[in-house]
This record gives structure tokens, sequence and C-alpha cells, in this order.
């Protein structure tokens, strides 16, 4: 019934476009009168009505009746129907179908944009809400403040912190590693590399982009983890199986064509004009990089590392593989932490009660996680607009 | 091909004093420039004199922002430009191996079509060329360089209240001001100028010319412009291109009035361009 619906719909809407077309290029034809619009603005008038209307009273019978009856493709006809009649009688040479099909085309456009606003919202709510569950058995001073996070034990204790310092660890050592290389071979890449080896090695970073994180995370723990647990031995240092370290380096390298490909994009938009000006000056290479390309590029690269950041924040296959389910509170990369989504995901993987404190406390994290990815974005955001457009 | 190329373009060898002595800051034999396959200069030979305004006029296209560009290598930047032939700047060949390129450009400054401030402060827009040249001691000569600069250039008055202000938010032909004092912050002796005024409003225009005409006391100017009024009004010598050749060169009340060539005389009168 759904196939028949829609076929339906498109066979409607074709005939409304035939038909307007050809009364259109008709009153054109007898009435000798210049036609405001071409004849196909006159068809697709009323093609846009037969499918608004078809698809209205199919989803308004579908809603009624049940998607499964045969009154959906009748309904479909009908709504098509009565969608495309008054447009098409609308008709006339003086009558504007161009500038009313133009309309009908921002408003598909509104409606489209509408529902990744809603949706968004809708998650944000959804969110929202299940935490403030959460937050009528746990205090929120108690979540947001508390050391200590164990929300298996007896009794279950919700601190965020070790949660929160966990995921600022992995984040600086990613953003310690990823910064300078993403952002020193954005500029190799950008400045010096020759248009050729340019074209070469873009393609080759973002194939790193592009490996899944699953792969990255056994990457990490089979093969980065006991490789810094070894050397670190090596040098007597005491390295847990799982550290923050070998997480943050594998996740550094997730993110650095992030950053170098975002980077050399902003590198390559400043004005050729301004290196010219210092070339000019008698500049030479490296200083003109350092004093005019990259000042001006800066609040492109501060959104590129914000993205990066979030992105890191964010992760979670390689934290789960790599840096382990310890809530431990500490600022050694070499021991095991735990982070806001790795916790999340150990919370709701499996058969889970969907009341507990417990599973519910993955909505709470969840909303932390969320708001502080929101206030990056903001960061980011405000600093490429307080520095737009300084060049031009 | 280096071998002096007589000049038959010159019109009146004695009538600028500057030719005559034979004091020329820039020189050019026999110089060619390909971008790629395409000769964008053939064979061109110039004697451009110190303290003096030399105007490069001629249609678009005819190689007179590339022969311009040569003479403080800006061309270096592209790529696929090449350039063979004898360039000398106080008689030593710029495109010698043993020159090095970023000491030339602090000698011969360039001033650009549009006006490109670097997104700094007016302050250190200036101080901009002396700090990477370490010609400021400290603090307060860099001080004195940047106002001197800005004087000459005309626009201390206007900017000495807002030095710490963006250069971007000058207007248009304060942003090429800032330009000119920008390239006299390394007291360069020669200033390129590649249509200076061709982003700018009349008034603007006006105050650049007169600066021009200011500047010529001390450094060899030479410009590029589509503005025959505009090459009429400033320069001492004219050149007139065509198709990548030096077609006439001159003194510029003779080039006006009674030039040699009936290409000069079709350009100049209108009849092609």
């Amino acid at each position: 019934m759904f196939l028949w619906t829609v076929l339906l719909i498109v066979l409607m809407a074709a005939i409304a476009y035939w038909a307007g077309r050809a009364r259109a290029a008709g009153l054109a034809a007898t009435g000798g009168a210049r036609l405001h619009s071409l004849p196909s603005y006159h068809g697709l008038f009323a093609a846009a009505g037969a499918m608004i209307g078809g698809l209205a009273l199919a989803i308004a019978g579908a809603l009624i009746v049940g998607a499964q009856s045969a009154f959906m493709p009748v309904a479909a006809v009908i709504g098509g129907a009565i969608g495309a009649a008054p447009l098409y009688s609308m008709s006339s040479p003086d009558f504007r179908a161009r500038n009313s099909f133009e309309r009908i085309v921002l408003v598909v456009l509104i409606c489209c944009s509408a529902v990744a606003i809603l949706t968004t919202i809708g998650i944000v709510f959804s969110v929202l809400f299940e935490s403030v569950i959460f937050f009528r058995s746990v205090s929120p001073i108690e979540f947001l403040f508390g050391t200590h996070w164990s929300p298996t034990g007896t009794p279950p204790s919700f601190g965020l912190i070790p949660l929160l310092a966990g995921t600022l660890l992995i984040t600086a050592i990613a953003i310690v590693v990823a910064g300078p290389l993403g952002l020193l071979s954005a500029i190799y890449m950008a400045e010096y590399a020759t248009p050729r080896l340019r074209g070469a090695l873009k393609p080759i970073l973002e194939i790193l982009a592009g490996i899944p994180t699953v792969v990255l995370g056994f990457f990490a723990a089979l093969t980065v983890a006991p490789l810094i647990r070894g050397s670190g031995e090596a040098m007597g240092l005491s390295v847990a199986s799982e550290s923050a370290l070998a997480a943050g380096l594998v996740m550094g390298m997730m993110i650095v064509p992030l950053i170098s490909s975002l980077s050399d994009d902003i590198i390559n938009a400043v004005p050729q004009s301004l290196r010219d000006g210092s070339y000019a000056m008698g500049a030479t290479k490296s200083e003109t990089i350092k004093k005019v390309v990259l000042p001006a590029a800066l609040p492109g690269i501060v959104s590129a590392f914000m993205l990066a950041i979030s992105r890191a924040v964010g992760e979670t296959m390689i934290v789960v593989m790599a840096a382990g389910l310890a809530a431990n509170l500490t600022a050694n990369p070499l021991a095991a932490v735990t982070t806001i989504t790795v916790q999340i995901a150990t919370l709701l993987v499996g058969d889970q009660e969907f009341d507990s404190p417990k599973t519910l406390s993955a909505f709470a994290l969840g909303f932390v996680l969320f708001f502080f990815t929101l206030i990056l974005n903001y960061i980011a955001l405000r600093i490429v607009q307080k520095y737009r457009e300084q060049y031009d | 091909m280096n071998a002096p190329v007589p000049h038959q373009t010159l019109v009146t060898p004695e009538k600028p004093k500057a030719l005559a002595s034979g004091q020329f800051k820039v020189t050019a034999r026999g110089v060619d420039v390909y971008y790629g396959d395409k000769q964008a200069i053939k064979s061109l030979s110039i004697d451009i004199p110190d303290r003096s305004v030399s105007a490069f006029i001629g249609p678009s296209g005819c190689g007179k922002s590339t022969f311009l560009r040569c003479i403080n290598r800006m061309n270096d930047t592209i790529p696929t430009c090449r350039v063979t032939g004898l360039i000398d700047v106080d008689k030593h060949d710029i495109y010698d191996p043993k020159i090095d390129v970023v000491q030339l450009r602090a000698k011969v400054g360039m001033v650009f079509q549009k006006p490109n401030p670097f997104p700094k402060s007016i302050y250190e827009n200036v101080a901009y060329g002396p700090r990477i040249h370490g010609l400021a001691a400290g603090k307060t000569e860099l001080d004195t360089i940047v106002e001197q600069s800005l004087r000459k250039a005309g626009l201390w008055e206007e900017a000495k209240d807002r030095l710490a202000q963006p250069g971007t938010g000058l207007s248009g032909g304060q942003q090429q001001r800032l330009c000119i004092a920008r390239a006299i912050a390394v007291n360069p002796e020669v200033i390129l100028m590649d249509e200076p005024c061709s982003a700018l409003d009349p008034i603007a225009t006006a105050r650049i010319e007169e600066l021009i005409d200011e500047l010529r006391q001390n450094y060899c100017i030479v410009i590029v412009t589509h503005s025959m009024q505009q090459a009429a009004r400033v320069s001492q010598l004219t050149a007139f291109f065509h198709l990548g050749t030096l077609v006439e060169y001159g003194d510029t009340d003779e080039m006006f009035t009674a030039p040699q060539e009936k290409r000069t005389q079709d350009y100049i009168t209108g009849r092609f361009g």
C-alpha cells in the first residue's frame, strides 16, 4: 500500500505538471498574450500543489485509518487532485507562476532545516527529562562535585569528577599530540609542498580520518598500550596495561587529519596579496608564515582545534578499549582512567532496567557531555566571529 | 643576449637630465619573461633614472606589470615564471645566484594594486619591515621610524591617534597610503607601484599622486598605470608597452605631445587598447 501511495502521488504530480504546462501553453497560443512565466513554471506550480495535497491527505488518512488500509492510495489521489485544482485554475497569462513556485521552494527548504533543528531539540529534551528523573534520587551537588564514581557499588556513588578528569586528561594528551602534528603538516602542505605533492598527501591524510574508531581502538589496546607499558617498564616506571597515554596517543592520531585538513584549507584561504605584501618587504617564507599568514588564519585554526577537541571529548571506542573502566581520579597519564563516554556505553550495554539511578545516570552524563561540547562549539564560533574578515 | 641593445626608443636622451648623465638606478638588457610556454616579455631593454618617476603604460596583458615584478623578483613566487636577460639595480645583476632576494626586496619596495595591509594594527603594519630587518635598536627608535614613515606617506595626522587600531579599518585610500608607509619604513631606494590608484576614488587618487610627487625627491619610483592622465601628471618618463615589447620610452611631455611611434600615438589618443 505504501509503495502504491508514493507512486500515485508521483503520478498525480506528473499529470498536474503536464496539465498545467499544456494549459499555460494553450493560453499563450490562443490568447496571443505574452505569458509572464514560462509554461513549465505553471506546470511545476500545479505539480507542487498535487504533491503537497496528496502527501497531506495520505498522511492524514494513515493517521486516522491506519497505514495498511487501502484508503491511503485513494487519499493520495483525492488529495493530489484537491491540491492541484486551485493552482491549475490560477493559470492566466499574467499569473506569476515563476515567483509563486519560488515561494514554494522556500517553504520546502525551511521545512527541511526545521526537521534537523527539531530533532536536535527533541534529543536535548529527552536527555534533559531523563536527567531530571535521575536528579530526584541523586542530588546534583553530589553528582557534579563528587569525587567517587561507582554506580554498581553498595551504596552506589555518582561523582562526576573522576570521569571529567579522565576525559580532560585523555583529550589533553590527544591535543598535545595532534595540535603540533596537524598544524605543522598543514603548514607544510599549504605553503611548502608543490601542488602535485599536496594533491597526493591530502587524500592520504584523509584516509587516516576514515579509519573506523573501532579499528583505531584495538590498535591502541593491542599495539600501542603494550608498547608504552614495555618501554615504561624499561625506564623503571609502573604503567597500567590500559593507560590514558595509549588512548590519548591514538586519539591524537585520529584527530591529526581533522586538524591538518581544516587548517590547510584555512591557510590556503589567506589571500595571496598578504603574502605578496610580506615578501615585497623582504620577509622570508617562514617569517611570512609566522607573522602574517598564521595570525590571519588564527581564528580558523582555533575553530579547527575546538572541533577536534569536541571530537576527542565525544570519542568512545578508542577509550573503551585502551583506557579501561577504572574511575581513578589522577593526573598520571600512565594510570588507567575512564571517560564520560565510556561510562555511558557500559551503563547502557546489555539488558537494563530503565528506572534505576544506575541507568539514568547515563542520561545525566550525556547531558554533561552535550553541555561540554556545546560550550566548546560556542567558544569556537565566538572566536571565529570576532576575528572574521580581518583581512579582505 | 646580454650585450647592450641600441636604444632606438629613447626619444630625447638629452632632455631628461638623469638619462643624459647616465645615473641609472635600474637597467635592463634583453629581458625575456616566460609564463610556462607563453612569452610575456620579449627582449626588453630600458634604463630607469634615479630620483624620478617613470610610468609604464599600455593595454592590459602587455607585460608592464610582469616587468615591474621582475625588478624586485616578485615573479619568483610564481612557479612557472622564467626570466632571462640582465636586470641591474645599482649595477648589480639581481638575478645573480649570489644575490640575496630578501636584501633585494628591502632595497626595492613594492606597492600593490589593491591595498593589502596586514591584519594587524596600523603601528604593527609599519613596524613589520623594520622589525624583520632589525633596523631599530629599541622601542623609541622603532616609534621614530613608524612616525617618520607615516609622515612621509601623509598619513600621520589621520593615524596618530589610532595607531593601535587595525590597518584594515582604514578607508581604501588611507590603506594604500599605509602600504606606502610600510614600504618606506625599510628605507628602500626604489619603489615599484603596480596600479596603486586603480581601487581608489578620485580624491584618494589625488592624494596618492601628490605623495608620489613628493617621494620623487628621495626615491626612484616606477609606476604602472592604466590612466594616461595619471602618467602625464606624475611621471617624468613614460614607457609604452605593447604585446610584451617596449615600444617607446622617453620624456613624458614629449611622449604625450609628439610620440615617435604610430602605435604609441594610437594608444594615447584612444584609438586602441
